[in-house]
Protein backbone atom coordinates (compact mmCIF):
# COMPACT_ATOMS: atom_id res chain seq x y z
CA UNK A 1 0.00 0.00 0.00
CA UNK A 2 1.76 3.08 -1.21
CA UNK A 3 2.12 6.45 0.48
CA UNK A 4 0.48 9.12 -1.60
CA UNK A 5 0.21 12.87 -1.55
CA UNK A 6 -3.16 14.35 -0.64
CA UNK A 7 -4.24 17.97 -0.76
CA UNK A 8 -6.15 19.71 2.00
CA UNK A 9 -9.47 21.00 0.66
CA UNK A 10 -10.89 22.60 3.76
CA UNK A 11 -10.79 22.65 7.51
CA UNK A 12 -13.64 22.61 10.01
CA UNK A 13 -13.16 23.50 13.66
CA UNK A 14 -15.25 21.06 15.66
CA UNK A 15 -14.20 22.22 19.15
CA UNK A 16 -11.44 24.39 20.58
CA UNK A 17 -8.90 21.61 20.14
CA UNK A 18 -10.41 19.41 17.44
CA UNK A 19 -10.39 20.02 13.71
CA UNK A 20 -11.73 18.07 10.75
CA UNK A 21 -9.56 18.05 7.65
CA UNK A 22 -11.21 17.34 4.29
CA UNK A 23 -8.86 15.94 1.71
CA UNK A 24 -8.52 15.30 -2.00
CA UNK A 25 -6.72 12.02 -2.41
CA UNK A 26 -5.98 11.30 -6.09
CA UNK A 27 -5.68 7.52 -5.93
CA UNK A 28 -8.20 6.80 -3.19
CA UNK A 29 -9.71 3.35 -3.64
CA UNK A 30 -12.74 4.06 -1.46
CA UNK A 31 -13.10 3.09 2.18
CA UNK A 32 -15.38 1.39 4.68
CA UNK A 33 -16.95 2.93 7.77
CA UNK A 34 -14.57 2.47 10.70
CA UNK A 35 -11.32 2.29 8.76
CA UNK A 36 -8.41 4.64 9.29
CA UNK A 37 -5.52 6.11 7.37
CA UNK A 38 -1.90 6.77 8.31
CA UNK A 39 -0.40 10.26 7.96
CA UNK A 40 3.33 10.81 7.61
CA UNK A 41 5.03 14.15 8.23
CA UNK A 42 8.65 14.70 7.18
CA UNK A 43 10.61 17.57 8.73
CA UNK A 44 13.28 19.53 6.88
CA UNK A 45 15.99 17.49 8.55
CA UNK A 46 14.41 14.28 7.32
CA UNK A 47 12.83 13.33 10.66
CA UNK A 48 9.59 11.46 10.10
CA UNK A 49 6.57 10.99 12.28
CA UNK A 50 3.62 8.74 11.46
CA UNK A 51 0.22 8.68 13.08
CA UNK A 52 -3.06 6.89 12.41
CA UNK A 53 -6.36 8.77 12.20
CA UNK A 54 -9.81 7.30 11.84
CA UNK A 55 -11.66 8.34 8.71
CA UNK A 56 -14.50 10.62 9.77
CA UNK A 57 -16.49 10.44 6.55
CA UNK A 58 -18.75 7.75 5.15
CA UNK A 59 -17.92 5.61 2.13
CA UNK A 60 -18.57 7.71 -0.94
CA UNK A 61 -17.97 11.03 0.81
CA UNK A 62 -14.72 12.97 0.42
CA UNK A 63 -12.01 11.60 2.68
CA UNK A 64 -11.92 13.43 5.99
CA UNK A 65 -10.07 12.94 9.26
CA UNK A 66 -10.84 14.54 12.60
CA UNK A 67 -7.78 15.33 14.68
CA UNK A 68 -7.58 16.27 18.35
CA UNK A 69 -4.69 18.54 19.30
CA UNK A 70 -2.64 16.89 22.05
CA UNK A 71 -0.58 19.35 24.09
CA UNK A 72 2.52 17.19 23.89
CA UNK A 73 1.78 15.82 20.44
CA UNK A 74 4.33 15.73 17.64
CA UNK A 75 1.87 15.65 14.78
CA UNK A 76 -1.49 16.88 16.02
CA UNK A 77 -0.43 20.49 16.72
CA UNK A 78 0.72 20.77 13.12
CA UNK A 79 -2.45 19.25 11.69
CA UNK A 80 -4.80 21.30 13.86
CA UNK A 81 -2.98 24.66 13.86
CA UNK A 82 -0.52 24.96 10.97
CA UNK A 83 -2.11 23.11 8.08
CA UNK A 84 -3.96 25.26 5.52
CA UNK A 85 -6.22 24.60 2.57
CA UNK A 86 -4.03 23.85 -0.42
CA UNK A 87 -1.26 22.24 1.67
CA UNK A 88 -0.22 18.69 0.91
CA UNK A 89 0.20 15.78 3.29
CA UNK A 90 1.41 12.22 2.79
CA UNK A 91 -0.96 9.44 3.71
CA UNK A 92 -1.73 5.79 3.06
CA UNK A 93 -4.99 3.94 3.35
CA UNK A 94 -7.64 2.90 3.87
CA UNK A 95 -6.49 0.52 6.58
CA UNK A 96 -8.40 -1.94 8.73
CA UNK A 97 -10.76 -4.87 8.23
CA UNK A 98 -11.79 -5.57 11.80
CA UNK A 99 -13.31 -2.36 13.15
CA UNK A 100 -15.70 -1.91 10.25
CA UNK A 101 -19.49 -1.67 10.11
CA UNK A 102 -21.60 -2.49 7.08
CA UNK A 103 -25.37 -2.05 6.82
CA UNK A 104 -25.68 -5.73 5.99
CA UNK A 105 -24.60 -6.64 9.53
CA UNK A 106 -27.69 -7.57 11.44
CA UNK A 107 -28.65 -6.70 14.97
CA UNK A 108 -29.14 -3.37 16.70
CA UNK A 109 -25.96 -1.31 16.85
CA UNK A 110 -24.37 -0.14 20.08
CA UNK A 111 -21.66 2.48 19.64
CA UNK A 112 -19.58 3.52 22.63
CA UNK A 113 -17.24 6.49 22.29
CA UNK A 114 -14.65 7.86 24.68
CA UNK A 115 -13.61 11.35 23.59
CA UNK A 116 -12.16 11.33 20.08
CA UNK A 117 -13.16 7.66 19.83
CA UNK A 118 -16.37 9.04 18.36
CA UNK A 119 -14.66 9.65 15.02
CA UNK A 120 -14.93 6.19 13.38
CA UNK A 121 -18.39 5.77 14.93
CA UNK A 122 -19.49 8.99 13.25
CA UNK A 123 -18.40 7.52 9.92
CA UNK A 124 -20.62 4.54 10.68
CA UNK A 125 -23.57 6.81 11.53
CA UNK A 126 -23.12 8.82 8.33
CA UNK A 127 -22.89 5.60 6.30
CA UNK A 128 -26.08 4.32 7.91
CA UNK A 129 -27.90 7.54 7.01
CA UNK A 130 -26.60 7.66 3.48
CA UNK A 131 -27.75 4.16 2.65
CA UNK A 132 -31.10 4.62 4.39
CA UNK A 133 -30.54 1.81 6.86
CA UNK A 134 -33.09 1.41 9.63
CA UNK A 135 -30.87 -0.58 11.99
CA UNK A 136 -31.58 0.84 15.47
CA UNK A 137 -28.56 2.57 17.00
CA UNK A 138 -27.59 3.75 20.45
CA UNK A 139 -24.48 5.87 20.85
CA UNK A 140 -23.06 6.34 24.34
CA UNK A 141 -20.62 9.24 24.06
CA UNK A 142 -18.38 9.98 27.01
CA UNK A 143 -16.69 13.39 26.94
CA UNK A 144 -15.17 15.66 29.57
CA UNK A 145 -17.62 18.49 29.00
CA UNK A 146 -20.28 19.70 26.62
CA UNK A 147 -17.74 22.03 24.98
CA UNK A 148 -15.59 19.02 24.11
CA UNK A 149 -18.34 17.05 22.36
CA UNK A 150 -17.29 16.65 18.72
CA UNK A 151 -19.97 16.85 15.98
CA UNK A 152 -22.45 18.27 18.50
CA UNK A 153 -24.87 19.76 15.99
CA UNK A 154 -24.74 16.75 13.68
CA UNK A 155 -25.43 14.31 16.50
CA UNK A 156 -28.43 16.37 17.56
CA UNK A 157 -30.09 15.94 14.18
CA UNK A 158 -29.64 12.23 13.63
CA UNK A 159 -33.35 11.53 13.81
CA UNK A 160 -35.36 8.40 14.21
CA UNK A 161 -33.75 5.16 15.06
CA UNK A 162 -30.65 6.75 16.62
CA UNK A 163 -30.42 7.52 20.33
CA UNK A 164 -27.45 9.52 21.56
CA UNK A 165 -26.69 9.34 25.26
CA UNK A 166 -23.99 11.58 26.69
CA UNK A 167 -21.84 11.07 29.78
CA UNK A 168 -20.08 14.33 30.69
CA UNK A 169 -17.39 13.34 33.11
CA UNK A 170 -15.79 16.57 34.36
CA UNK A 171 -18.15 19.44 33.83
CA UNK A 172 -21.84 19.65 33.04
CA UNK A 173 -23.96 22.55 31.79
CA UNK A 174 -26.50 24.07 34.21
CA UNK A 175 -29.60 21.92 34.49
CA UNK A 176 -27.88 18.81 33.10
CA UNK A 177 -29.88 15.69 33.89
CA UNK A 178 -27.78 13.21 31.94
CA UNK A 179 -24.88 11.07 33.12
CA UNK A 180 -22.22 13.05 34.95
CA UNK A 181 -19.66 10.33 35.56
CA UNK A 182 -17.36 7.93 33.74
CA UNK A 183 -18.91 4.87 32.18
CA UNK A 184 -19.36 2.04 34.64
CA UNK A 185 -21.21 -1.28 34.79
CA UNK A 186 -24.46 0.35 35.90
CA UNK A 187 -24.40 2.84 33.02
CA UNK A 188 -23.54 0.19 30.46
CA UNK A 189 -26.32 -2.02 31.77
CA UNK A 190 -28.82 0.83 31.36
CA UNK A 191 -27.67 1.81 27.89
CA UNK A 192 -26.86 -1.49 26.18
CA UNK A 193 -29.29 -3.29 23.91
CA UNK A 194 -30.51 -6.50 25.54
CA UNK A 195 -28.31 -9.44 24.66
CA UNK A 196 -31.34 -11.33 23.36
CA UNK A 197 -31.57 -8.87 20.46
CA UNK A 198 -28.17 -10.06 19.19
CA UNK A 199 -26.64 -6.58 19.18
CA UNK A 200 -23.28 -5.63 17.70
CA UNK A 201 -21.09 -3.27 19.74
CA UNK A 202 -18.20 -1.01 18.69
CA UNK A 203 -16.12 0.58 21.44
CA UNK A 204 -13.52 3.23 20.60
CA UNK A 205 -11.46 5.68 22.61
CA UNK A 206 -8.64 5.73 25.15
CA UNK A 207 -7.40 2.29 26.13
CA UNK A 208 -8.72 2.44 29.70
CA UNK A 209 -12.19 3.41 28.50
CA UNK A 210 -12.30 0.68 25.88
CA UNK A 211 -11.12 -2.06 28.21
CA UNK A 212 -13.55 -1.12 30.98
CA UNK A 213 -16.54 -0.79 28.68
CA UNK A 214 -15.78 -3.96 26.70
CA UNK A 215 -15.44 -5.89 29.96
CA UNK A 216 -18.77 -4.47 31.17
CA UNK A 217 -20.49 -5.59 27.96
CA UNK A 218 -19.06 -9.10 28.23
CA UNK A 219 -20.14 -9.19 31.88
CA UNK A 220 -23.67 -8.38 30.66
CA UNK A 221 -23.55 -11.40 28.42
CA UNK A 222 -22.42 -9.90 25.12
CA UNK A 223 -20.46 -12.56 23.22
CA UNK A 224 -16.87 -11.23 22.89
CA UNK A 225 -17.05 -11.71 19.14
CA UNK A 226 -19.91 -9.19 19.05
CA UNK A 227 -17.84 -6.51 20.81
CA UNK A 228 -15.35 -4.80 18.49
CA UNK A 229 -12.69 -2.65 20.11
CA UNK A 230 -10.32 0.05 18.94
CA UNK A 231 -7.92 1.53 21.50
CA UNK A 232 -6.46 4.98 20.87
CA UNK A 233 -3.87 4.85 23.64
CA UNK A 234 -3.55 7.01 26.72
CA UNK A 235 -4.81 10.28 25.24
CA UNK A 236 -5.64 12.43 28.19
CA UNK A 237 -7.61 11.65 31.32
CA UNK A 238 -11.39 11.52 31.62
CA UNK B 1 5.57 11.20 30.07
CA UNK B 2 6.09 7.49 30.52
CA UNK B 3 8.35 5.28 28.44
CA UNK B 4 5.60 4.33 26.05
CA UNK B 5 4.76 7.10 23.62
CA UNK B 6 1.05 6.45 23.62
CA UNK B 7 0.36 3.72 26.16
CA UNK B 8 -0.92 0.32 25.18
CA UNK B 9 -2.99 0.15 22.03
CA UNK B 10 -4.18 -2.78 19.94
CA UNK B 11 -3.56 -4.41 16.58
CA UNK B 12 -5.75 -1.87 14.77
CA UNK B 13 -2.98 0.68 15.30
CA UNK B 14 -0.45 -1.34 13.34
CA UNK B 15 -2.73 -2.14 10.41
CA UNK B 16 -0.54 -0.14 8.04
CA UNK B 17 2.69 -1.71 9.30
CA UNK B 18 1.21 -5.17 8.85
CA UNK B 19 0.18 -4.42 5.27
CA UNK B 20 3.75 -3.28 4.64
CA UNK B 21 5.22 -6.45 6.13
CA UNK B 22 2.74 -9.06 4.95
CA UNK B 23 1.44 -7.41 1.80
CA UNK B 24 -2.18 -7.68 2.88
CA UNK B 25 -4.74 -6.60 5.50
CA UNK B 26 -3.98 -8.60 8.66
CA UNK B 27 -6.09 -7.20 11.50
CA UNK B 28 -8.65 -9.99 11.22
CA UNK B 29 -6.02 -12.73 10.97
CA UNK B 30 -6.12 -15.19 13.87
CA UNK B 31 -3.02 -15.63 15.97
CA UNK B 32 -2.16 -18.62 18.18
CA UNK B 33 0.21 -17.92 21.06
CA UNK B 34 3.15 -20.34 21.17
CA UNK B 35 3.34 -20.07 24.94
CA UNK B 36 -0.25 -20.56 26.12
CA UNK B 37 -2.18 -21.54 23.01
CA UNK B 38 -4.63 -18.63 23.29
CA UNK B 39 -6.13 -17.53 19.98
CA UNK B 40 -7.40 -14.13 18.96
CA UNK B 41 -7.61 -11.69 16.10
CA UNK B 42 -4.61 -9.45 15.53
CA UNK B 43 -6.80 -6.36 16.03
CA UNK B 44 -7.41 -7.36 19.65
CA UNK B 45 -3.79 -8.04 20.68
CA UNK B 46 -1.92 -5.73 23.05
CA UNK B 47 0.46 -3.46 21.14
CA UNK B 48 3.27 -1.51 22.77
CA UNK B 49 5.33 1.10 20.96
CA UNK B 50 8.26 2.09 23.16
CA UNK B 51 9.72 4.56 20.68
CA UNK B 52 11.92 2.16 18.74
CA UNK B 53 9.90 -0.68 17.36
CA UNK B 54 6.55 -2.29 18.03
CA UNK B 55 5.89 -5.16 20.42
CA UNK B 56 2.73 -7.27 20.20
CA UNK B 57 1.80 -9.36 23.26
CA UNK B 58 -0.65 -12.13 24.05
CA UNK B 59 -3.52 -10.81 26.21
CA UNK B 60 -3.74 -14.06 28.16
CA UNK B 61 -0.13 -14.68 29.17
CA UNK B 62 1.75 -11.52 28.09
CA UNK B 63 4.10 -13.54 25.89
CA UNK B 64 5.73 -11.48 23.17
CA UNK B 65 4.14 -12.64 19.92
CA UNK B 66 5.61 -10.27 17.36
CA UNK B 67 8.32 -7.60 17.28
CA UNK B 68 8.80 -5.10 14.46
CA UNK B 69 11.76 -2.73 14.30
CA UNK B 70 12.20 -0.31 11.41
CA UNK B 71 15.69 1.01 10.78
CA UNK B 72 15.94 3.33 7.80
CA UNK B 73 14.05 1.48 5.09
CA UNK B 74 14.47 -2.00 6.55
CA UNK B 75 11.81 -3.61 8.73
CA UNK B 76 13.01 -6.41 11.01
CA UNK B 77 10.26 -8.85 11.90
CA UNK B 78 10.36 -11.40 14.73
CA UNK B 79 7.38 -13.75 14.90
CA UNK B 80 8.90 -16.35 17.20
CA UNK B 81 6.16 -15.99 19.81
CA UNK B 82 3.49 -17.19 17.41
CA UNK B 83 2.56 -20.81 16.94
CA UNK B 84 0.33 -19.88 14.04
CA UNK B 85 -0.91 -16.88 12.09
CA UNK B 86 -3.81 -17.63 9.79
Amino acid sequence: MAWQTATVDSLVDETASVRTILLSVPDWAGHEAGQHLDVRLTAEDGYRAERSYSIASAPGEPVAITVERLDDGEVSPYLTEELRAGDEIELRGPIGGYFVWEPAFSGPLLLLAGGSGVVPLRAMLRHRSRVGSSVPVRLLYSARSWAEVIYRAELARLGDGVQVIYALTREQPPGWTGYARRADQAMITEVAWPVAQAPLAYVCGPTNFVEAVAADLVALGYPPAQVKTERFGATGTP
Amino acid sequence: MDALEDGVVDGNAIGGLLIEVFGTEMTTAVVTCAQCGATGQVAELAVYRPGLGTVVRCRSCDNVLMVFVQIRSVTCVDLMGLAQLA
